[in-house]
């Protein structure tokens, strides 16, 4: 089903397209201190100038360690964030007109990483999940309401009985589920994902990912992915894109990206997946720690941490080039120099 | 609404009410000082507010078991006559009145600043928490009674006597309202960036609607405890206009306004007088902050 829905959008402009987008947060003391310090204004570049396309029911996973930004690009995309530079587009529209419109709105959703914070814990799960039907008025009767929770509710593989339940009665996996029914009850195209599973138990990662999955399949939805679990976002991903302090490093369709990384931190990151085939063999770590996004190196971001970065990475940042189906911002690689 | 929450917070609530002799205690005096003040006109055994009833042969009788003492008054009576129990019972009610009003208008007024101050953030938290701050550094008792007095001072007695609660109420009231915008603003900053919060963003309700469903529900627990510990601060603060002779009008004597009457007295012995709406007073006061104190342990998982 996802083929064909891909088919279908040919032509159609992608579901999200986001060019050029940076997001910068003012993290600076307050202005009396300031003073008092003789410091400047501190700018934390969270998102700096990243670009992709999501087409129609695919799915575009962002991975990343913490604090590179994939968060901060999952709340710009569904316009909780505005954006510092750049635009979004969501289908075809620019993301804010479109958001200030209910009938479009309602057209994206969120779901959230912690299953304990994302529900209302004084909220019924019933009013929760009709939540959407009653913000944007799709079916004012109660009744018709109550049915179409149920049904939701069923979709997710819980009872529709348990709509008249608190979200403290529920563990963390019957939670996301509840999640979920909340983010499709508006039947939604585009779903935002930040983080669903990271908080559950790997049993029911994998539940909650079958349930995506399926869901994707038969509704035609469109995801926007955000995990920092390589293993998980192989699962569930057409393309993969790998995020380093606010910038994009590499993207390309989800298997070559595991079967040919290109870019240095990619590889590494590879390296660190725990594989049972592995034990025992010695591995090569990424070396040093994450720089701070307030000041991010001069040129390439990685180059503190790279075993190929040589004067040009330290002084120029990298563009984006394309190598093969896989698009890497990397001098080594556009010189050739990560195959000697 | 909360049926099944409601229900398992009550057990443990009852539970750990239910373990404190203490609180059990002061709960019992509350409730009695409130069926008293409530059921006063069935209750108590003479009108004082019935001038036909009053008189002046009875003024000055000491309470019941002593020598000069009159069945008739328990308490014993004061210069004119009056029941002194049946004065406290009438001044209880006019001090609980006094007193719920001022803490409901304070917490209206509190939670709602701060639910704003909290939510918005900016420049309105900036402005609204530094009027707040400004606010605290006067003793609230100080700005009660500036407020008063200004009042006083706009209107023409006569028509002073006629909004005289109300007023007191008012002045009470806002003397108090920071401590509540504190604590809301405050539970309202963690609230906000949870993600249910979010979700409500994402789908696109309006900012007040938000405030209003999801966040206030989630930020009324500590409101409660201080609502409760306010309502002595409240009634004591009462009781100290009325003693000051700048609270309630003289027709309706208030648990303060029977003490200041009283205080005349004690020098030339009739010490009931003053006395017992005293005892009243801090009986009510103390038991009504020590279900505060209960309350707020109760509440907080950390202790439990």
């Amino acid at each position: 089903m996802s083929d064909t829905a891909r088919s279908q959008g040919a032509g159609q402009p992608p579901m999200l397209e986001v060019r050029d987008v940076a997001r910068y947060f003012d993290v600076s003391r307050p202005l009396l201190q300031r003073l008092l310090a003789r410091e400047g204004k501190r700018t934390l570049r969270a998102v700096d100038g990243i670009s992709f396309a999501i087409p129609r029911g695919t799915t575009l996973s962002l991975v990343g360690e913490s604090g590179c930004g994939k968060s901060t690009v999952a709340r710009l995309a569904v316009g909780l964030y505005g954006t510092t530079r750049g635009e979004v587009v969501f289908d075809g529209n620019d993301l804010s007109s479109a958001r200030a419109d209910a009938a479009q709105r309602r057209r994206m959703q969120m779901i959230f990483q912690d299953p304990y914070a994302s529900l209302n814990p004084r909220w019924r799960v019933l009013d929760i999940v009709a939540e959407p039907l009653r913000a944007f008025g799709l079916l004012p009767d109660r009744a018709a309401r109550e049915k179409r929770v149920g049904e939701l509710l069923t979709q997710v593989g819980l009872s529709p009985a348990d709509g008249q339940k608190f979200p403290h009665e529920f563990s963390g996996g019957q939670r996301q589920r509840i999640s979920i029914a909340r983010a499709l009850s508006s039947n939604p195209e585009f779903l935002v994902c930040d983080e669903p599973t990271s908080a559950l138990d790997v049993s029911v990662q994998a539940q909650i990912l079958n349930l995506m999955k399926d869901l994707q399949r038969r509704m035609g939805l469109t995801y926007l992915f955000i995990s920092h679990n390589l293993a998980v976002v192989r699962q569930v991903s057409d393309r993969i894109g790998v995020m380093y302090l606010g910038r994009l490093v590499e993207l390309a369709p989800s298997e070559t990206l595991f079967e040919a990384p290109r870019h240095p931190y990619t590889r590494a990151l590879m390296e660190a997946i725990p594989d049972l085939d592995m034990t025992g063999r010695e591995r090569i770590p990424v070396g040093g720690e994450v720089p701070s996004p307030i000041s991010p190196p001069s040129g390439c971001a990685f180059n503190p941490r790279c075993p190929l970065a040589n004067d040009r990475c330290r002084r120029e940042r990298p563009g984006m080039t394309r190598a093969g189906a896989t698009l890497v911002a990397c001098h080594a690689v556009e010189e050739g120099r990560d195959r000697q | 609404m909360a049926n099944a929450l409601s229900r398992a917070l009550d057990s443990d609530l009852w539970y750990s009410f239910s373990r404190s002799p203490v609180t059990v205690a002061s709960a019992a005096v509350a409730l009695v000082c409130v069926l008293g003040a409530v059921f006063a006109p069935l209750l108590a055994p003479h009108n004082p507010f019935d001038l036909a009833s009053l008189n002046l042969m009875d003024a000055f009788n000491p309470p019941a078991w002593m020598e000069e003492g009159n069945a008739a008054f328990p308490l014993g009576t004061d210069d004119q006559g009056r029941d002194v129990l049946s004065a406290i019972m009438y001044g209880a009610r006019v001090s609980l009145i006094v007193g719920l009003s001022a803490v409901v208008f304070s917490t209206v007024v509190g939670v709602g600043l701060g639910l704003l101050a909290g939510y918005l953030g900016g420049t309105t938290d900036a402005v609204l928490m530094r009027i707040a701050d400004i606010q605290l550094t006067f003793p609230s008792i100080l700005v009660a009674l500036l407020i008063d007095g200004i009042v006083r001072a706009a209107l023409p007695p006569e028509a002073h006597e006629g909004i005289a609660l109300y007023v007191v109420v008012f002045a009470i009231g806002i003397s108090n309202w920071p401590q509540f915008a504190r604590t809301v603003r405050g539970s309202t900053l963690v609230e906000r960036n949870k993600e249910y919060v979010l979700a409500a963003r994402v789908i696109g309700l309006s900012r007040v609607r938000i405030m209003l469903t999801h966040v206030l529900p989630n930020v009324l627990g500590p409101v409660l405890v201080i609502a409760t510990l306010n309502l002595g601060f409240a009634i004591l603060a009462e009781a100290t206009l009325s003693f000051l002779g700048v609270g309630v009008p003289p027709t309706q004597p208030s648990l303060g306004t029977l003490i200041r009457i009283g205080n005349d007295f004690l020098f030339s012995g009739e010490w009931w007088i003053t006395l017992f709406p005293g005892i009243a007073l801090v009986a009510l006061v103390l038991s009504v902050n020590l279900l505060g104190d209960w309350l707020r342990d109760a509440l907080n998982p950390r202790l439990r």
